[in-house]
């Protein structure tokens, strides 16, 4: 019987087919390496895109912030036993219920998860800021510094004075720029502040910063976390907050509801803390995706209409192929791997164009706190659009190819 | 020594439904032996190409029972019958059907690489060889398109002798070609049958081509009326 060697004459027929008809196979391959090209373009920087403003989230908000809800009093409480009777009173938030109790131990708990980089307490006060007979509004966030800035990174937008000093001044306060220039005071200065507890308390301006957000600097210090506690009246263990990061901020929203059962509180991820930015976010994604997609799928048709007048120009040859007794299989295989191969070629060479576009793109400087313009070569939208390139072109060969398999050979050279 | 049967037909029939149901095959039946030159002769119209194309395993919808060297050719697979003909049977069709793509060598060498009997390099020199023996060792490495029509026929002929076939079969192999070239096609053709001992079933219309035949086959609507046609 036949078949003691094996010749790959479906591949040599379908290179030779390519080579001998180079100007369409380029133009093919061209359609290929414009769609491939902007599709890894296209969701390189929207990766970029999410990155950033992920960035700028995580400049206010912890992964997951761990924190005691408030909790409201049941308002009928039944009769235990006979003879006793039910008791109703009016719902309403049960006193110091914000606070966490025993934070030490939870804390060291937070600490001993594999998934959690930092976990730092927090003291948020509502205070205002005293200059004369203005009293301006604002935030205090009692912190851990150097915790504090690990996760914030404070030290970035600090404009005057330094982390190091807050730590090293117990009344220190490091203020946005905002509220310095209301409040017409400059490093070193003093500052009153009140609590919503009514506690005044004389603060040393240490440093001043500056974020994105003009609201934030208007508004908001830092202090230590003991001064925060004398601003609340509360114990030196008090906590209300327990700022956690993890590893992969993807997935905190899986680790939060592991951490709420785990310490019994509250923790909160900052995709459930920030959904309208999230769903924003998503819908960007979505889109680009689209948009990319639908060019890489042009890119196919351009492969699959080729491949088409190729298959009625040789139709004769395919018929005798077939009476010489190439099988199906062998037709499709013909044809797909010609698909491939222009697909191939157009991968490549849309991966050195994408490649070239992300270079020079992220070497233009857009100012702002942006800086340079935020695109990287992602490896995970690089293999994507390889992916996708392929199952396109795949297809784009399959379904002309499968046309050509079923040509019946007898009505061929009936004609 | 008896004969040994190479092909045989029995009982074939075909309907043809387009554009009304319509019999062009009713009951045919021979036989074919080693060795012998048959062409197949009738009117157009007279099923003769259609019975061709049956034989030829290429056209599975009929009646009746065909059997090639003693196989049951009727309801293989299409793929068992693709290997078969891959193997077994050379087509020589009025048009030559060659790659144009590809020189007159690599024509000749495509089914014998299908089939995978040999090394590349047995391929290639058994090739040349066939080309060689068409008097056409010059043109091997040409490309096929750049050849006269006579030329084409003749790679068309070493590409159908390339695998060895058991049959080779013809429809109008001279159609295309003058006379000159018509002579030299049908001498290649009967000096395979009588000296290599392959069997030839061809479609002709040519009455001179038949008559040179070892036997002609008479079809008229769609019934054999000789099976040993005299002139």
């Amino acid at each position: 019987m036949a078949g003691t060697h094996r010749h790959n004459i479906d591949s040599e027929i379908s290179i030779t087919y390519i080579t001998t008809s180079r100007k369409l196979t380029a133009v093919a391959a061209l359609g290929v390496t414009i769609g491939i090209a902007i599709y890894i373009f296209m969701n390189s920087m929207a990766a970029g895109f999410s990155r950033k403003s992920d960035a700028s989230i995580f400049k206010n908000v912890p992964h997951i912030r761990v924190y005691k809800d408030d909790e409201i009093s049941t308002p009928l409480s039944p009769a235990t036993h006979s003879g006793s009777l039910p008791l109703i009173v009016n719902p309403r938030v049960i006193p110091e219920s914000q606070k966490i109790i025993n934070p030490d131990q939870v804390l060291a708990l937070l600490k001993q998860q594999p998934e959690v980089v930092i976990a730092t307490p927090q003291v948020g006060v509502d205070v205002f800021y005293n200059s004369g007979r203005t009293q301006i509004a604002g935030v205090a966030s009692g912190v851990e510094i150097a915790e504090a800035d690990k996760m914030f990174s404070i030290s970035e937008t600090i404009v005057e004075g330094s982390i190091q000093a807050l730590k090293n001044t117990p009344n220190g306060m490091l203020v946005g720029v905002g509220v310095a220039s209301k409040m017409s005071v400059k490093t070193g200065d003093n500052i009153t502040i009140t609590s919503s507890r009514n506690v005044t308390k004389v603060m040393k301006v240490v440093g001043m910063f500056k974020t994105s957000n003009s609201n934030t600097d208007k508004t908001k210090s830092y202090i230590n976390i003991n001064s925060a506690r004398q601003l609340k009246q509360e114990s030196p263990s008090y906590v209300s907050d327990i700022d956690v990061n993890v590893k992969d901020y993807d997935h905190a929203p899986a680790y939060s509801q592991q951490l709420s059962f785990l310490t019994g509180y509250k923790a909160e991820d900052w995709k459930a803390a920030n959904e309208t930015l999230v769903a924003a976010g998503r819908m960007r994604t979505i889109m680009i995706n689209f948009i990319s997609l639908s060019i890489l799928l042009v890119a196919g048709f351009g492969i699959y209409n080729i491949l088409n007048m190729t298959i009625n120009q040789k139709i004769n040859e395919i018929a005798i192929l077939k009476a010489m007794g190439f099988q199906g299989r062998d037709v499709v295989r013909i044809f797909v791997q010609q698909a491939m191969l222009i697909g191939g070629v157009g991968i490549i060479f849309g991966l050195l164009c994408c490649s070239t576009m992300i270079f020079f793109l992220s070497r233009v400087y857009v100012g702002g706190d942006i800086g340079y313009f935020p695109i990287t070569y992602e490896p995970e939208m690089y293999a994507r659009g390889i992916l996708f390139g392929l199952i396109v072109t795949f297809f784009a060969g399959y379904f002309p190819a499968r046309k050509a398999a079923n040509v019946d050979p007898v009505s061929i050279f009936r004609k | 020594m008896q004969p040994e049967i190479i092909l045989q037909a029995d009982k074939i029939g075909k309907y043809f439904y387009d554009p009304e149901k319509f019999r062009v095959l009713n009951d045919i039946s021979f036989q074919v032996n080693r060795g012998e030159f048959v062409t197949l002769v009738g009117k157009s119209g007279s099923g003769k190409s259609t019975l061709l194309y049956i034989l030829s395993t290429m056209d599975t919808d009929y009646d009746g029972l065909l059997t090639i060297q003693g196989e049951r050719i009727t309801g293989q697979q299409q793929q068992r019958l693709a290997a078969l003909r891959n193997e077994k049977i050379g087509f020589v069709f009025q048009f030559h059907y060659l790659l144009p793509e590809f020189s007159c060598l690599r024509n000749v060498m495509i089914p014998a690489l299908r089939l995978g009997k040999y090394s590349r390099k047995e391929i290639e020199e058994r090739a040349y060889a066939k080309l060689k023996m068409l008097g056409l060792e010059d043109q091997a490495l040409k490309l096929s398109a750049k050849l006269s029509g006579g030329q084409q026929q003749r790679v068309a002929i070493a590409r159908a002798l390339i695998n060895d076939p058991l049959i080779i079969m013809g429809d109008e192999p001279t159609g295309n070609l003058d006379s000159k070239n018509t002579g030299i096609v049908f001498d290649i053709l009967k000096d395979l049958a009588h000296h290599d001992q392959q069997t030839i079933v061809a479609v002709t219309h040519d009455n001179d081509f038949a008559q040179k035949s070892d036997r002609t086959i008479e079809l008229q609507d769609g019934q054999v009326i000789s099976t040993r046609k005299l002139y």
